[in-house]
């Protein structure tokens, strides 16, 4: 009797269909590869249309090198600057540790780590997996891909390595936190002042830690990885409060990202003269 | 006839619901190979709907709890109708059987020193349902499940085989219960097997067994408004008819006071009790908790004389006494259904069931996430903001198959035993809230023990086989369908029935004239309805092939489906009292004399189906009960024991 | 075998009783996916809607008046079992939570089986893979010496595996998942959202015992039942009709897990100096 819980002979399509999924042969024959009839595509799209343009934009202001300092204001694109072709940062994370023998940009240096944060990010994977690989675009939208892996082998289970990034993320928002602290001085390095640029830094930073606070990461370690709540209290409200924020990881992906290029933008503004930075004390 | 599928297993469960699936792990347990046999997905029983919870006197949330006064709340429900030693045994083994949940992985809600919390549910003195928010059924369910699938993940590693001892057969459905007769007239018959068919593919097939427990639960979709699914048409308790067993009780019909009415594509679906468990109110349309009009006299002591004291009592129970709301269901549903025929009802024909203003919105989500969803989704209510609109819905037979109370073995049939709500007698004439899971849970264990037992005990060739004669005759009675007579009159060739139309037109017939509130006219009339829908029913005809064919499934569902609902016609119209889930208007009090009988339905010739269908195929017998042991009848109070008892039983 | 000589015209009333509080009926278009593994095709039908029904209501009413052999599972017709899983407008849905006030009246409803599985007839697919994976998932392990009765558990312990209990086992996650939607050849590798979400949920019980039994289920759900096919697009959580959050609070928590097993310097520094999980 095949009524058992053991597959029905023949559903073991794998040898014997060339395209693998929908169309499969044992599988209801449609000829629509979906059925979807609302604008499925238009999140994905929206996806990798904002996720492009940042990186537009972030690769020219890393690569340029300039404009990234404004007293007392430093882009965070450009934070701690390690080599020592850096402007000097009076009192700034401007620590020259590579040395001189380093040429481009000092960005480069420091943006991996930002950057392989997000690359790695639970939120970031399915957006690009999504918005730029299709991997699916939308649910029920089958995939353009003969074959899939997912992060079972290199290149992409290096993901796994979030937990470093999340460590380093820490470590790059505490300096961030520090450069906005100092932006409560003004050009000449004396402190109680204030800019619209200190606000943009101060919006900037509460994103910043609001988005690595709720990474998926921070929420395992801080709690998540733990047998017994009731045996460690503390750590158990905590997890509380990440697991609320990790609710917004997304919104706090885009919030975060969007800041960074406005302060960033910010500064360049300032460095390159467009406009003075607006004191309000 | 073609050859069919067989096999032998040493028992065959007839569904997989708690029972059924209790008793599969217990007679796998006991070393017997044991096939379990279900219509839907393996954990898709109807058990998965149960909301509350699961009635058992741990004494958790309050210590003055105890079997003894658990069975005195379940003898006091079902108004003493009750099997006492059913009631026995359920109230002192439900504990274990919850327990043992845990140890195969169920999570239910915990106290604060990390027991498992009990509520408070109608009929129940102490808080006593064990329960998972309002999912208690689908953690049951997914429980026995995983459990058995972890005894087929030993057998894997013993044999090599998953179903090496237990065996699954999903979305098959049992259509006869094969024996041979016993040699002498009177004595029963012995069960040699199952004939059946996979609803997937349509063939059929024999399993021949000594020993089936039948775990079909129960009969709600003979009426209209249900809160069961297709399922449940009464297969057990008309397999047990055709085999030769008998069943009991079965005029009492627990319609539970809150379905859902509104929108009328989910009327009937449940609303559970929980709501009123954790301090929802009825009112009617003049926003009065009319419940502390309807207190009956046996209950006068026991209920809160106003809606203070009710209040009172979520927080302070020792000092004060539970509101009306949580009487047990007959006297909920029958106020709900007066309060709506004296015109005092909600704008779609129920009452308001109000927990928005009696609850934080958070508390409500939390206790009761399935409700929110359900109302949220299917009605557009939000409950933590509104009221619902609730009135009384076909939701438990108490009646079933008559059985012996500890072994669980059918009276009349050597090797088939019942359990769950297929079995009668445990209940009475009125089942509280949660008896019901922990009811599937002894005895589903009691029933694959015992019949795990009579299995072992008869090797080879003392097991019956299944006669071809039987097999061939099972066959063309699942076949008839495909080559359905014309309806007596017409002419040859005309349309022949349409199953699904007969089906609506009993649903109506039973919701109408045998439902909630009973007449005799009304149920004579019943009768005659009943007879006209049986000869039509030889004529119903379906189209297509055997694949998969919904329309051929519920014709054959039919045959037990009317069976059924002749028993439930004719007890009811032989029962000339009101008593839990049964209520004459033409004869409103109880008897005490009544309490002494059960009525027993019996298949009046078990040829059955072919019998002439305008003579009804049900014989009635009156038969008095056991009288309740001294002890159990010492642990009432004399004072009440004279509103149940005859005089004469008293002073025995 | 021999069919019928019934007929039932297109045009013919529904049989259910009249309900005269739902007056503001339509007639809808549909088109339901109706064949078997020999093939098959969309067939259209108009069919009747009354106010406050569901997909599967006009299933019934299709079944009831125009197809009687259209072959559907369900059962509780409330949301609670998790039979009645199809794909409504490409989309998988269970057909009795899928009110057609959703819809426009002028809409095409397109209802087809889920397209992940292979299809039995209509809209019944043969789900037995998912029963598979579930025996591939060691079962919980008691703790030895704890007598039934005798366990305690903290109700915060318990609160995140009840929640992946509340799984009714729809199948919808697995049907979306495009692991094995798009590829027929992963099945053998991968068990899916709702079996990984098992589990985590063993992984999370306060009281399973598979560590002192040898058993690592952390390692195993990456070596054994293919978490990492798992790219996280959440698809599975934006079907599951029961709001289970399958992809941050079960499949993350999880990959977390095998990462403090696999790939965590500071968590297996914590682990030796201070010996505990």
């Amino acid at each position: 009797m095949a009524t058992g819980i053991e597959p029905r002979p023949g559903t073991d399509e794998s040898s014997s269909s060339a395209r693998g999924g929908v169309d499969g042969a044992t599988r209801a024959a449609i000829p629509a590869r979906h059925l979807r009839t609302d604008r499925w595509w238009l999140a994905p799209a929206t996806t990798a249309f904002g996720l492009f343009a940042f990186v537009v934009y972030s690769t020219w202001r890393a690569f340029a090198g300039e404009h990234y300092f404004a007293a007392p204001y430093v882009s965070p694109f450009y934070s701690p600057c390690l080599a020592e072709n850096c402007v000097p940062m009076p009192g700034g994370a401007d620590w020259h540790l590579v040395g001189s023998w380093w040429g481009l940009s000092p960005a480069l240096l420091i943006l991996i780590f930002p950057l392989g944060f997000r690359l790695t990010c639970y939120y970031y994977r399915k957006a690009y997996y999504r918005g730029f690989w299709a991997s699916p675009a939308a649910c029920a939208v089958p995939e353009p891909h003969r074959r899939y892996t997912g992060e079972t082998r290199f290149p992409l289970i290096l993901q796994n390595v979030h937990r470093y990034f999340f460590y380093f993320a820490l470590v790059v928002a505490g300096i961030l936190t520090y450069d906005t602290v100092l932006g409560f001085r003004n050009a000449e390095g004396e402190w109680g002042h204030m800019g619209l640029g200190t606000l943009v830094l101060l919006v900037n930073i509460a994103l910043i830690w609001a988005y690595t606070l709720s990474c998926h990461s921070c929420r395992h370690i801080i709690g998540g990885r733990l047998k017994h709540f009731s045996r460690h209290p503390v750590r158990y409200r905590m997890w509380g409060w990440v697991s609320r924020l990790n609710e917004r990881h997304m919104q706090l992906a885009w919030a975060s990202l969007i800041s960074v290029a406005v302060a960033d933008f910010y500064v360049y503004l300032l460095a390159t003269g467009v406009f003075d930075d607006p004191r309000l004390f | 006839m073609t050859q069919v599928d067989r096999q032998a297993w040493d028992v065959v469960v007839v569904g997989a619901g708690g029972a059924g699936l209790r008793a599969a792990i217990e007679a796998r347990e006991q070393g017997m190979r044991t096939a379990v046999i279900c219509k839907s997905l393996f954990g898709k029983a109807h058990t998965v709907m149960a909301e509350g919870g699961i009635a058992a006197s741990m004494g958790n949330v309050n210590e003055g709890d105890n079997w003894q006064v658990h069975f005195r709340d379940t003898m006091r429900g079902g108004k003493f109708l009750n099997q006492w030693r059913m009631a026995e045994l359920h109230a002192r083994e439900a504990p274990d059987r919850v327990w043992e949940l845990e140890v195969w992985g169920a999570l239910f809600d915990r106290t604060a020193d990390g027991r498992i919390s009990q509520r408070n549910f109608g009929g129940h003195e102490y808080p006593r349902l064990a329960h998972v928010g309002d999912r208690t059924g689908l953690e049951l369910i997914r429980t026995l499940q995983q459990k058995i699938v972890s005894l087929q993940q030993e057998d894997e590693r013993e044999f090599g085989d998953h179903e090496a001892r237990l065996k699954v057969f999903q979305e098959c459905t049992v259509t006869r219960v094969l024996t041979t007769d016993a040699a002498g007239p009177g004595s029963g018959g012995k069960v040699a097997g199952v004939f059946g068919y996979e609803r997937e593919s349509g063939r059929f097939f024999v399993i021949d067994t000594p020993a089936v427990v039948l775990a079909t639960g129960g009969i709600g979709k003979s009426f209209k408004v249900t809160s069961n699914s297709w399922e449940y048409t009464g297969d057990g308790h008309a397999l047990a008819l055709l085999a030769g067993a008998s069943l009991i009780n079965m005029e009492f019909v627990q319609f539970h006071p809150t379905g859902m009415v509104w929108p009328p594509s989910v009327k009937g679906i449940l609303v559970t009790e929980s709501v009123r468990g954790d301090g929802g109110v009825l009112r009617n349309s003049d926003g009065k908790r009319f419940m502390f009009d309807y207190i009956p006299d046996v209950f006068k002591e026991k209920y809160a004389q106003t809606e203070a004291e009710g209040d009172r009592w979520y927080e302070d129970p020792d000092n004060n006494r539970r509101p009306p709301e949580l009487l047990p269901r007959d006297e909920v549903a029958r106020a709900i259904n007066s309060e709506v025929k004296a015109g005092r009802g909600s704008p779609h024909g129920g009452v308001f069931l109000d927990v928005s203003t009696r609850m934080p919105a958070e508390v409500i989500k939390r206790r009761l996430p399935s409700m929110h969803h359900q109302f949220k989704e299917l009605a557009d209510v939000d409950i933590t903001a509104e009221p619902m609109e609730v009135g009384p819905t076909c939701h438990y037979v108490m009646g079933g198959v008559d059985v012996d109370p500890d072994t669980a073995a059918a009276a009349g049939v050597s090797g088939l035993y019942a359990a769950g709500e297929v079995a009668g007698g445990m209940h009475g004439s009125n089942r509280l809230g949660g008896n019901s899971l922990s009811d599937l849970l002894v005895f589903g264990r009691r029933a694959g023990l015992h019949a795990a037992q009579y299995a072992a005990a008869l090797t080879g060739d003392e097991r019956s086989v299944a006669g071809d004669a039987d097999i061939d005759a099972a066959q063309s009675e699942a076949l008839r369908p495909f080559s359905a007579e014309s309806p007596e009159g017409a002419g040859a060739g005309s349309p022949a029935e349409n199953p699904y139309t007969l089906h609506q037109e009993l649903q109506q017939t039973m919701n109408d004239l045998v439902g909630i509130i009973r007449r005799e006219e009304e149920m004579s009339e019943a009768l005659h309805r009943l007879s006209g829908l049986r000869a039509r029913a030889r004529s119903a005809g379906v189209e297509g092939h055997r694949q998969f064919n919904p329309g051929w499934h519920l014709a054959l569902d039919l045959r037990n489906m009317l069976m059924v609902s002749e028993c439930v016609a004719k007890a009811a119209l032989e029962r000339t009292e009101s008593r839990g889930g049964h209520t004459r208007d033409d004869h409103p009090a109880m008897d005490r004399q009544w309490r002494r009988f059960n009525l027993v339905c019996r298949l009046a010739d078990r040829s059955g189906a072919q019998a002439d269908p305008e003579r009804g195929q049900i014989r009635l017998e009156r038969r008095e009960m056991p009288p309740i042991r001294p002890d159990l009848l010492g642990l009432f109070e004399k004072d009440e024991l004279v509103k149940y008892l005859t005089d004469e039983e008293l002073s025995q | 075998m021999s069919a019928t000589a019934s007929h039932h015209d297109a045009d013919q009333q529904p049989a259910a009783a009249p309900e005269p509080a739902a007056s503001t009926g339509y007639t809808a278009h549909f088109r339901v996916w109706r064949g078997d593994t020999d093939g098959g095709g969309l067939e259209d039908f108009r069919v009747e809607v009354h106010e406050g029904e569901v997909v599967l209501d006009i299933i019934h009413r299709l079944q009831a008046t125009q197809a009687p052999d259209l072959a559907v599972r369900w059962n509780c017709k409330a949301g609670k079992c998790g039979s009645c899983s199809a794909e409504v407008n490409g989309r998988p849905r269970l057909m009795c939570m899928t009110r057609m006030s959703v819809f426009e009246q002028g809409e095409t409803i397109t209802v087809t089986p889920m397209r992940a599985f292979p299809v039995v007839r209509d809209l019944v697919t043969d789900v037995s893979f998912n029963y598979t994976k579930a025996r591939e998932v060691p079962a919980f392990v008691p703790p030895p010496g704890v007598a039934p009765g005798e366990y305690r558990m903290q109700q915060e312990d318990v609160e995140r595996s009840q929640e992946f209990r509340k799984c009714i086992e729809c199948f919808l996650c697995q049907d979306v998942c495009h692991v094995v939607r798009d590829h027929e050849e992963n099945k053998p590798a991968f068990a899916g959202p709702r079996f990984l979400m098992r589990i985590a949920e063993l992984d999370m019980h306060p009281l399973d015992a598979a560590q002192q039994a040898g058993l690592d289920r952390k390692k195993t759900a990456q070596d054994e039942h293919g978490l990492g096919y798992c790219n996280i697009t959440k698809c599975c959580t934006e079907v599951c009709p029961e709001q289970i959050k399958i992809t941050d609070n079960a499949l993350i928590p999880l990959k977390e897990r095998v990462a403090d097993r696999k790939y965590d310097p500071l968590v297996w520094l914590g682990n030796k100096i201070r010996r505990r999980d």
